[in-house]
C-alpha cells in the first residue's frame, strides 16, 4: 500500500470550522465506514507533513471524502481549509484500520456515540447503512457544543426521515437550540439509557471523539453492562 | 520527494529537533485504545511471564515494586504521527524482569487486562531498551494511560508499549497481536516508519 495521487474534486463547508473534501482518487479500492486515510502535503523543498483522516463516506467510485476540523495553530488543517485549491494534487494512502468498522454486511443493532468531529466515521457508518440497504437499527448520540457546530446537519434531518431504522439524538454541552428541553449539558447515563440501546439487544457499539468524551462514554457503557468487547472506541487526539 | 502541493510551506524549518520521518511535535499526550479502558486494583494485579515450555514467573504488585526501579527518560513516537519528547517514567526494567527466566524463545507476546496484545521480538525487551512502568511524570500512572503498569518500549511506535499489561508469553514463533492483525506493521520501528504491512 502506496502513497497514491488523488486531486481536489470539490469541498462542502460543514461548519465555520469545518470543511468536507472530495477528493479523485485514480485506482482507489473499496473501503469500510471507520477506515481512515493518511494524506500527506509536500512543500516545493520537499518538506512534508502527513495526518490521518477518517473516510467520511462510502466511496463514489475513485471519489472519497473526508471531514476536516481546522486545528487552531494546525500544521495541515489551516492549510487543507484555507489554501488548498480545487483540482490541485495531495498524496493519500488507505484505507488503513481494520477494528474501528462496521460492516454492511452485519445485522446486529448499533448504536454509535459521537462528540465533536468524532462523528465522521460513524457518518461513513450511516450513509454506508443506507448505500447496502443494511435495516440493522441504527442509533446516533452526538454531542456537540453548540447548533451551528453540528456537521452534515441537513442531510441527517433528511435521513432520520428517510432512513428507516435511524434514530439521532442530539446532546448540546454549551448551548443548546431554542425550544430544546433542558440545559446544555455533557452526555451522561440519561442520555445513553433514552437514546441508546439496551445491553440485553447485544448491540455493537462505536464511541468517537476527544479522549475525555471517549473515556466518560465507554466507562458509562460499561457500567451499564455492554460488555467490553462489544465497545469499539477511537479518540481523536491533536491532528494539527 | 512527493508531489508538491501548491501553496504549502508547512512549519518553518530551522531548530526543530529530529524526528522519525512522518512524525510531528506535541506537547499534549494523546490517547489511542481500541476500546474501553479496564481499571485494575493494585491487590488484583499481577505480572506474568509465561515461557516456551509453560514456566510461569510471577509477579504481584508488591513484589513488582519490591524490584529496582529505574527512572527512563525516553522519546515516544505513536504510529498516528505525534510524538513527543523527553517523557519521564518509573518502573523495572525488562532485563530484571527477564533475569533468570530459562528461555529459548525469539518472540515475545504481550497481552493486557482487557484483552489488547501485541507483538515484538525478545530482543527488544533486553539490553536496557524496555521496561515496566508504574509511573509518569512523578505520579501514578493513570488508567487511560495505561496504569497501573504498561509497558515502555520506546524505540518502537507506541502501540508495542502495551497499555495495562498483564504478563509476556514467550514463544520460538511470531504470533501477530491486535494492532498487528488489523494491518499494522509486524515490528513498528518509527525510523524507518514502519507503519502498516509492506511498510
Amino acid at each position: 500500500m502506496g502513497w497514491q495521487p488523488a486531486r481536489l474534486a470539490h469541498r462542502r463547508v460543514e461548519t465555520p470550522t469545518a470543511q468536507t473534501l472530495v477528493l479523485q482518487v485514480p485506482g482507489w479500492a473499496a473501503h469500510l465506514p471507520g477506515q481512515h486515510v493518511d494524506i500527506r502535503l509536500t512543500a516545493s523543498d520537499g518538506y512534508q507533513a502527513a495526518r490521518s483522516y477518517s473516510l467520511a463516506a462510502p466511496a463514489d467510485g475513485e471519489r472519497i471524502e473526508v471531514t476536516v476540523q481546522r486545528v487552531p495553530d494546525g500544521e495541515v488543517s489551516p492549510f487543507l481549509l484555507e489554501g488548498y485549491r480545487e483540482g490541485d494534487p495531495v498524496e493519500v494512502r488507505g484505507p488503513i484500520g481494520g477494528w474501528f468498522v462496521w460492516r454492511p454486511t452485519e445485522s446486529d443493532p448499533v448504536l454509535l456515540v459521537a462528540g465533536g468531529s468524532g462523528v465522521v466515521p460513524l457518518m461513513a457508518m450511516i450513509r454506508a447503512r443506507r448505500t447496502a440497504g443494511n435495516r440493522a437499527p441504527f442509533r446516533l448520540i452526538y454531542s456537540v457544543r453548540t447548533p451551528s457546530d453540528v456537521f452534515y446537519n441537513e442531510e441527517l434531518r433528511h435521513r432520520v426521515r428517510d432512513d428507516a431504522g435511524l434514530d439521532v439524538a442530539y446532546v448540546y454541552t454549551r448551548e443548546a437550540p431554542e425550544g430544546w428541553r433542558g440545559e446544555p449539558h455533557r452526555v451522561g447515563l440519561a442520555d445513553v439509557t433514552t437514546h441508546g440501546w439496551p445491553p440485553d439487544l447485544e448491540p455493537l457499539v462505536y464511541v468517537c471523539g476527544p479522549t475525555g468524551f471517549v473515556e466518560a462514554v465507554s466507562d458509562l457503557l460499561v457500567g451499564l453492562g455492554h460488555p467490553p468487547g462489544r465497545v469499539r472506541t477511537e479518540r481523536f487526539g491533536p491532528t494539527g | 520527494m512527493g508531489i508538491v502541493t501548491p501553496g504549502f510551506t508547512g512549519r518553518p524549518r530551522s531548530g526543530a529537533p529530529e524526528l522519525p520521518p512522518g512524525q510531528y511535535l506535541t506537547p499534549d499526550f494523546p490517547v489511542l485504545s481500541a476500546g474501553p479502558t479496564p481499571r485494575v486494583p493494585h491487590e488484583s494485579w499481577e505480572f506474568v511471564i509465561t515461557t516456551e515450555t509453560g514456566a510461569e514467573y510471577r509477579w504481584s504488585w508488591a513484589e513488582m515494586m519490591a524490584l529496582p526501579q529505574e527512572t527512563p527518560t525516553v522519546d515516544i513516537h505513536c504510529v498516528t504521527r505525534w510524538s513527543k519528547l523527553g517523557t519521564s517514567w518509573q518502573g523495572v526494567s525488562l532485563d530484571t524482569l527477564l533475569d533468570g527466566v530459562d528461555t529459548a524463545a525469539a518472540y515475545a507476546l504481550a497481552h493486557s487486562y482487557g484483552g489488547y496484545s501485541t507483538n515484538l521480538p525478545l530482543d527488544d525487551l533486553r539490553a536496557g531498551r524496555a521496561w515496566l512502568v508504574h509511573t509518569y511524570d512523578g505520579a501514578d500512572l493513570p488508567a487511560e494511560h495505561g496504569g497501573p503498569a504498561r509497558l515502555l518500549v520506546p524505540h518502537l511506535y507506541f502501540w508495542k508499549s502495551a497499555k495495562w499489561v498483564r504478563g509476556i508469553r514467550l514463544g520460538l514463533e511470531d504470533t501477530p497481536g491486535f494492532w498487528e492483525t488489523a494491518g499494522y506493521h509486524d515490528y513498528g520501528d518509527p525510523w524507518r516508519e514502519q507503519r502498516y504491512q509492506g511498510d
